[in-house]
């Protein structure tokens, strides 16, 4: 069989709010494909209910949010709190995107384990995954 | 073994059969990993399953399966369709890259319109290296889903060419979906996908070409009913004479006469003795996990070392590989196999 000995770890990039831009999420997603994740891609104008929905049904070990809306401190807050009321605590939660430093802390009080900003490379959002994701025993 | 958040295995499946859908996803990612826990969750299971229509949704990249499977969701959760609203799951398929082994799973973007309502589970899975357009535990997680209370399941594939006929194997009914100009009468009476097809849909009914797609799928498709008869006399394997349906994902035209067609299928089905779809399933499933034990048992310990000798001298050409399969067979005691 060609089944690897380890399974490779599931992400869902999500965009959450109403800015069309997903060019980010995208080109992010192609890369993380690259370094051999599994990448689930929900699209644009997606409702913390929907990515909650979601991150819920496909099982995934991270979740990762593309906001330039400017409506982070909204949205982000309440999909952390969507997924710790699903039993979803374990899932690592990153985000991307146009987010002011001064808002990082009160992101991070609120469950979003990374922030990451413009100029970030691929690989090292694949690292930080690598290094921090919650593998279940099998 | 287990941890707060999934209890026991048995409860696992307990809980995914009561209704909580988070039990039902680690369940599935139990499955999908191929994991004891997922083995013996779907011991449990099996016997619970078999009510579901499996419906195989297959075709081109691009020809729409993604959206005409929203679709027919949105279709089957109306309240005034017939036998609905009742759940629906989802299995979509996509490929992973044979290089890194990494996927970009993308037909969710299709179906997220349903993210939030609680009796459609959709799930993405990768085909982690297995051909033919599905994964190798597809049709496990579809056992477990029919266990799970859903009766109509949607199992779509990743985009295939000519010839990725696995799903037909697996599902009750299968589905070719085709976009309008996309080949001449030749492409149509061309052997593979399109003989596997219970139902040919021409999508994208919306676009110019489409009904003239369809008449030419019809007129080639539906032809030959003198050989079925003489194959039928003579028990010879016969052609399936798919219905050729146009359908509009995009403004939903011909989804109701669908969903209509499959469940007409599905009726047939629950009373007729003999489910040849069923029989087929087994067959797929038992030479599966078949060719995996073997595999597993001719690398353990006991045998790992002739085996690796037996694929030198293939390698060296000293033994040609029909009689080191029954060398290596012949090596296997009664109890290997048991």
């Amino acid at each position: 069989m060609t089944d690897a000995p380890t399974r490779p770890i599931k992400v869902l990039i999500a965009k959450p709010g109403l800015d069309g831009h997903d060019r980010g999420a995208k080109v992010l997603a192609r890369g993380l494909r690259d370094e051999g994740f599994e990448v689930i891609y929900t699209g644009l104008r997606q409702t913390p209910e929907m990515i909650v929905s979601a991150a819920l049904q496909e099982d995934v070990d991270v979740v990762g949010l593309s906001i330039l809306s400017g409506a982070h401190m909204t949205l982000l807050p309440k999909i952390t709190a969507g997924l710790r009321e699903q039993g979803l605590d374990d899932v690592l939660v990153t985000a991307g995107g146009i987010i002011p430093d001064d808002d990082i802390p009160a992101l991070e009080q609120a469950g979003v384990s990374r922030v990451f900003g413009p100029g970030t490379t691929i690989r090292e959002v694949g690292d930080f995954i690598r290094a921090n994701v919650h593998r279940r025993e099998e | 073994m287990t941890d707060s958040s999934t209890g026991t295995d048995a409860t696992l499946a307990e809980r995914a059969r009561s209704g909580d859908r988070r039990a039902l996803a680690r369940l599935l990612t139990e499955v999908e990993n191929r994991t004891r826990k997922g083995e013996e969750a779907l011991r449990a299971l099996y016997p619970l399953a078999g009510g579901a229509h499996l419906v195989g949704i297959t075709g081109a990249p691009g020809s729409g399966k993604s959206t005409l499977v929203a679709s027919l969701v949105s279709e089957a959760r109306k309240r005034d369709a017939p036998g609905a609203p009742r759940p629906v799951a989802v299995i979509a398929v996509d490929p992973s890259s044979p290089i890194t082994g990494g996927a970009i799973l993308g037909d969710r973007v299709r179906m997220q319109i349903h993210a939030s309502d609680r009796d459609v589970f959709i799930r993405s899975m990768a085909s982690r290296g297995h051909g033919g357009g599905l994964a190798t535990a597809t049709v496990a997680a579809a056992a477990v889903l029919d266990a799970s209370g859903f009766p109509l399941i949607l199992i779509e594939t990743v985009g295939t060419g000519q010839s990725e006929v696995e799903v037909a194997a697996i599902a009750d009914t299968t589905l070719v979906v085709q976009a309008p100009e996309m080949g001449d009468e030749v492409q149509a009476i061309k052997a593979g996908l399109l003989e596997v097809a219970d139902i040919v849909v021409v999508n994208k009914s919306d676009r110019p070409g489409a009904d003239r797609t369809a008449a030419q799928l019809r007129a080639m498709l539906t032809v030959g009913a003198q050989h079925d008869r003489a194959a039928a006399a003579a028990g010879s394997p016969r052609p399936k004479r798919p219905e050729v349906m146009l359908a509009s994902a995009l403004t939903g035209a011909g989804v109701p006469a669908l969903l209509a067609a499959l469940d007409r299928r599905a009726a047939a089905r629950a009373g007729n003795a003999t489910d040849e779809a069923a029989l087929k399933r087994a067959e797929a499933q038992l030479s599966g996990i078949l060719a995996e034990r073997l595999r597993a048992r001719l690398n353990d310990a006991a045998h790992r070392q002739s085996t690796q000798a037996t694929l030198r001298r293939i390698a060296r050409h000293d033994l040609d590989p029909y009689s080191g399969a029954d060398e290596l067979l012949a090596g296997l005691s009664g109890s290997d196999l048991a």
